[in-house]
Formats: structure tokens, C-alpha cells, sequence
């Protein structure tokens, strides 16, 4: 099977490639919410990237075991707090900032442990999801967004808008940015707090 | 409350069931070369070990596993001495033909600690010097010291460098004390409901141990040998150990207030509860299979261990280990309790030395890692298979070298 196959065989989650391609060659990357171990596993095959993940799932933790990721089964900001300053070269959050309980807190320790951070979340400003409210007039559900409003882990869904704020606030600066809509075409970055389903972020302290 | 998987590991571990590993014989091992320097400043010598082996080493002699056993555990972790035998060894639910520990791909060793009473030096054994059993003349050992024995054992075997070492409770300290003391002699360690250090809790219900050995009567300041032994004081020592394996959770299911073989309470003295008459026949049977003497022996080891001693820190200890880790813990171990096993994890981490960690959770105390559990079996086996992967690639990239 050629690689080309064998990756595309692999199913993957929407942001996965595109996490995969801002990550260079060789670089040590933590992932947190690493769930079963996936984008570490095909950092590390396909950009010999040494990888860490935290996960706070403990049947995930035993699927990345049997893959040979080495993980922190835990909370993630009890995880980092382990970490020596500047130990990675990229920390990625891949849909998973909306679940924290301390989004700006979780930024700044990604950015201690860590030179880069890469962080993808679903856009509450998203079109589709604004109509949704206002015409339903109920929680907006989509395939990002699947959960009920009682049951949903996402605590703290925010927009692009929202995020860009917040690295100003922090006095981060923003690297690249890439917006998708779902399932997973990339747009150009005209009117992305609308037209944007999911928004990738890499950030950085200011030098 | 067994799943399938549980009952099919049972059924084919049974003396000729498909995943077990036999009939087994304790090998013994008495070094000729100088006595053993221990850390209490006297030395030990001969010293004899017995130990046993599963499974075969490879051409490579890559496929090493050696096992720590804990406290009142032994060498025969895994098969049947004899047909007769109605229990097999003490972890024979994780070393066997395609178990985690599995003796068709590694070959799996566990010795007797020195200091115990199954083979090993320790206490009971006769002193050559006096013709008689040492008793209390037998210098205190260390973990780190029983730790050194097993180097030399190892060594004699022709193993080299292990694929892993592993232990659980003290058994995981011997382990972390190998990847600290021997860094290049293995290339994983499995650290499994144990500690950096015993926390003042436990040193606490072992002094508890101790002394009721100490204060019975028949104990003869250790000198009972052939005489009368401290049954009492053995039987309660090991009431309060057995105590501390479980949780409060686990004895409310398992025994809850209800009364043994009886309707009322009969308001005498008598073994009246569950828990009691549980833990008296754990006593009364410890007492057969055990000498008292290494009881306190090894406990005080176990109290004196201190990975971090001798550094100024747990962080700066293993900053020269070289192995993968794994650690696990469980949710219901208040002996050896997971903010202890996260302090390993924390330091090896601050030292950037790959670590995997996992919180099993379970009702079933500090004695969880001696029962049948799948997330347990799945890890171990997971994580060996790729430590073995990763030292193969390693070798085959150093073989390719010019």
C-alpha cells in the first residue's frame, strides 16, 4: 500500500491534515485531548515527530498505550504543569479549547511548555449556526456542535472573533490562521467569523 | 462480578489449560563471589537466591522480563510446583502463553527477595559461621540492597539488558530502585501501585505489624527458630496489612456488617463479623506460609525506602534513568495512593524521560493489581509489545551504522 493510500485509508478527523502540515519535520509535540493516539501515531510516522499526549479518557489512554504513545492519563493543565518550560516545540488542542474549564489559562500553559501552539475549535459565529438560533430559536446543533444542550461538554464555545480578542488580550501573536467549512473545505479568510464552521489557529508569545 | 474474559483467563490457566505455564521448579542460585556490601554497612555471603524462570531467552537475549514480587510474595509467580497444588503462582493471571507478561515472546524471571523466608538469604536461612539460623543477627537489607542481589543473579543468567522490570507495591519500588541504580540494564520499567517513598501512613501500620510481632510472647527476640513461633503477633501483623490492601468501599461490598455461620449476636468475644472471621483465616494461614522474622525484615526495608535520598530531589534521583516508563495506579489504593505514583510521573517528566501514565479505576484497594483486570492486562501488553518494537528498531538502526 503506497503511503498515499494508507493514509487516506486511516479515518481522520476533519483538522487532522491540516494540523499534520503545520507541524515540521522532527518536531516534539504535545497533544492534548490526544484521544486514542491517532495524530500523534501519523506525526510520528510520517515527520518522526517524538510525541506526548494527555488524556483524560482512560479508554483512550489504553488505545494510545497499545499504539506506543506515551500519554498522561489526567487532567491537562495537572499534565502540563509536570512540564519543564519550552520542553515542545508545537502543543496542539484540537477541538477541545470549548471543553476547558480556564480557556485563557490552558493558552498561556501551552505557551510555556511550548514554543507554538496550534489550536482548532468550532466557530460559534459560524452562519449556519447563528440562523439556527435565530430562526429555531433553540441550541444550534451541527456535526461540530452535536450535543444537546444538557449533555454537551462545551462550556466555553466562543467565535473567531472572540479568539482573535483573546491573543490580543494575551498579547499573543497570531501566526497563521485557517478557516474550513464542514466537512472539510478550506476558505479563504474573507469574513471568517460568518463563513467559517472551524477555525485553526497557531499562536505564539510575542518575541 | 467477573467479566467473560476474566472467567476464560481462569479457565485456561488451570494446570494444563492453554495459558498457563505448567509445572515449574524454584531454581536456586548461590553466588561465589565476594559477600554482598549492604548499605547498613555489614555484609551478607553467601547469599543464595531462588528464582524462577518462564518461558525462553532469544538468540538476541533482548526478551528479558524480570519481576519484583512484594511483600509476603515469592519466586513462583506464575504455574504449579505439583499436580496437587489447588492455587498457581501469585501472578499467574499476567505471566503465561499469550497473558501479558507473555512466555511465548519474553522470557519472564522472579527471584526471592533477600531478606525472605522462600529460598532466599533472609533471617531463617542458617549462618554458616554459627551452624545456626541467623535471626536477628542478620543485618537489615534495603530495597536498593535486594535490588543489587537480583543484579548479580540477572548477570549470572547471561541476560544483559532487560526488555523491562516490573513490580508492584514493593515490587515497584525494586523496580524503580534498578532503573535509578542499573539505567543501561533495561529498557522499560512497569511501576505498578507503588511509591517513590512510603508515606508516614504506612511506615505506620508496618511499626503496628512490627510490633505485635515483637511483643508476643513466643517471638524470643527473633530467636524462635525450632522453638515455638510468634504465631499471635504474625497472624495480627498480617489482619492490619490485609487491612490496608483493601478499600472501605470494597470490604462494605465484600462483607458489609453481616455476621459469620450466625443469625444474632451471641455478645461474647468471638469471631462474630464477616471482616473478622476474613481477616483471622488471612492470619491464621499467613502464619503456615511465612517466618515472622522477614516480616519485619522486609517491611523496615520497605520503610527506608527513599528514591530521592542521597539527591535533593525525586526530579534530580532520576535524571539519569534511561528506561520508558510506565506507571499505573489505582483509583481505590490508599496505601500507595495516585498523587504518590503522579510524583514519579512528575519527575520523570521534569526530567523529559518518556512516560506513560494510567489511573485504573477500581474499587478493589492496593490489592487491585494482583486481580484479574482488563485495562491492567490490555496496558502491560500494549506497552511491552512497543518498548520491544522500539528496542528492535534501535538495534537494526545501529546494526545499519557504518
Amino acid at each position: 500500500m503506497s503511503l498515499r493510500t494508507k493514509r487516506e485509508a486511516t479515518k481522520r478527523r476533519l483538522d487532522y491534515e491540516l494540523i499534520e502540515a503545520m507541524v515540521s519535520q522532527g518536531s516534539r509535540v504535545l497533544d492534548l485531548g490526544c484521544g486514542d493516539g491517532q495524530l500523534l501515531t501519523e506525526l510520528a510516522q510520517y515527520k518522526r515527530c517524538p510525541g506526548r499526549g494527555i488524556e483524560i479518557n482512560g479508554e483512550a489512554v489504553l488505545a494510545c498505550i497499545q499504539r506506543g504513545v506515551a500519554v498522561y492519563h489526567g487532567d491537562m493543565l495537572e499534565g502540563m504543569s509536570f512540564l519543564r518550560d519550552r520542553s515542545f516545540d508545537v502543543v496542539i488542542l484540537s477541538q477541545t479549547l470549548q471543553q476547558t474549564s480556564d480557556p485563557p489559562q490552558v493558552i498561556q500553559e501551552m505557551l510555556r511548555v511550548g514554543d507554538t501552539a496550534i489550536i482548532s475549535f468550532p466557530n460559534f459565529g459560524y452562519w449556519k449556526v447563528r440562523l439556527q438560533l435565530l430562526f429555531t430559536g433553540r441550541m444550534p446543533r451541527s456535526s461540530l456542535l452535536p450535543y444537546t444542550w444538557y449533555e454537551t461538554p462545551n462550556v466555553h464555545l466562543c467565535t473567531v472573533t472572540d479568539f482573535r480578542r483573546l491573543c490580543g488580550e494575551l498579547g499573543l501573536e497570531r501566526v497563521r490562521e485557517i478557516f474550513l467549512v464542514p466537512p472539510s473545505r478550506l476558505i479563504s479568510a474573507t469574513l471568517p467569523n460568518w463563513r467559517a464552521g472551524l477555525a485553526i489557529f497557531q499562536i505564539r508569545r510575542r518575541s | 462480578m467477573a467479566t467473560d474474559e476474566e472467567v476464560a483467563v481462569a479457565e485456561d490457566s488451570k494446570l494444563g489449560g492453554a495459558r498457563s505455564v505448567g509445572l515449574v521448579e524454584t531454581q536456586v542460585w548461590t553466588c561465589d563471589g565476594p559477600p554482598l556490601e549492604l548499605e547498613c554497612g555489614l555484609s551478607l555471603g553467601p547469599v543464595t537466591q531462588a528464582y524462577e524462570l518462564y518461558g525462553a531467552l532469544n538468540a538476541e537475549r533482548d526478551n528479558g522480563i524480570l519481576v519484583f514480587h512484594a511483600l509476603s510474595g515469592d519466586a513462583h509467580v506464575a504455574g504449579y510446583h505439583t499436580p496437587e497444588d489447588t492455587k498457581p503462582g501469585w501472578w499467574d493471571i499476567m505471566v503465561g502463553p499469550g497473558k501479558p507478561f507473555d512466555t511465548t515472546k519474553y522470557a519472564v524471571v522472579c527471584a526471592n527477595v533477600i531478606g525472605g523466608c522462600k529460598g532466599s538469604t533472609g533471617p531463617s536461612s542458617v549462618d554458616a559461621q554459627t551452624g545456626k539460623p541467623y535471626a536477628l543477627s542478620f543485618p537489615i537489607v534495603t530495597i536498593g540492597d535486594m535490588v543489587r542481589a537480583q543484579k548479580l543473579l540477572i548477570d549470572h543468567m547471561g541476560i544483559g539488558r532487560l526488555l523491562a522490570v516490573t513490580g508492584g507495591s514493593m515490587g515497584g519500588m525494586m523496580a524503580l530502585d534498578w532503573a535509578v541504580r542499573y539505567p543501561e540494564a533495561t529498557a522499560s520499567v512497569l511501576a505498578i501501585a507503588t511509591s517513590a517513598r512510603l508515606n508516614a501512613q504506612g511506615i505506620a501500620f508496618d511499626e503496628v505489624g512490627r510490633q505485635a510481632i515483637m511483643t508476643d510472647p513466643n517471638w524470643h527476640g527473633g530467636d524462635y527458630y525450632g522453638k515455638g513461633i510468634p504465631q499471635a503477633g504474625l497472624a495480627i501483623a498480617r489482619m492490619i496489612g490485609h487491612i490496608t490492601y483493601l478499600s472501605e468501599e470494597q470490604m462494605r461490598a465484600k462483607f458489609g456488617r453481616r455476621l459469620q455461620d450466625r443469625e444474632s449476636f451471641g455478645y461474647d468475644f468471638g469471631t462474630e463479623f464477616q471482616v473478622e472471621s476474613y481477616l483471622r483465616y488471612q492470619g491464621n494461614s499467613f502464619v503456615r506460609r511465612f517466618d515472622a522474622n522477614s516480616y519485619l525484615y522486609i517491611t523496615k526495608a520497605i520503610d527506608y525506602f527513599d528514591l530521592a535520598a542521597g539527591h535533593h530531589s525525586l526530579v534530580e534521583a532520576l535524571a539519569g534513568a534511561k528506561s520508558e516508563f510506565l506507571v499505573v495506579s489505582f483509583s481505590s489504593d490508599w496505601l500507595y495512593p495516585t498523587a504518590e505514583s503522579k510524583e514519579i510521573v512528575k519527575a520523570l517528566q521534569a526530567n523529559g524521560i518518556s512516560c506513560t501514565f494510567l489511573e485504573i479505576p477500581n474499587p478493589y484497594g492496593h490489592d487491585a493489581f494482583l486481580l484479574p483486570n482488563e485495562q491492567l492486562a490490555g496496558t502491560v501488553t500494549g506497552f511491552l509489545a512497543n518498548v520491544q518494537r522500539r528496542v528492535r528498531e534501535r538495534t537494526a538502526v545501529g546494526e545499519a551504522r557504518p
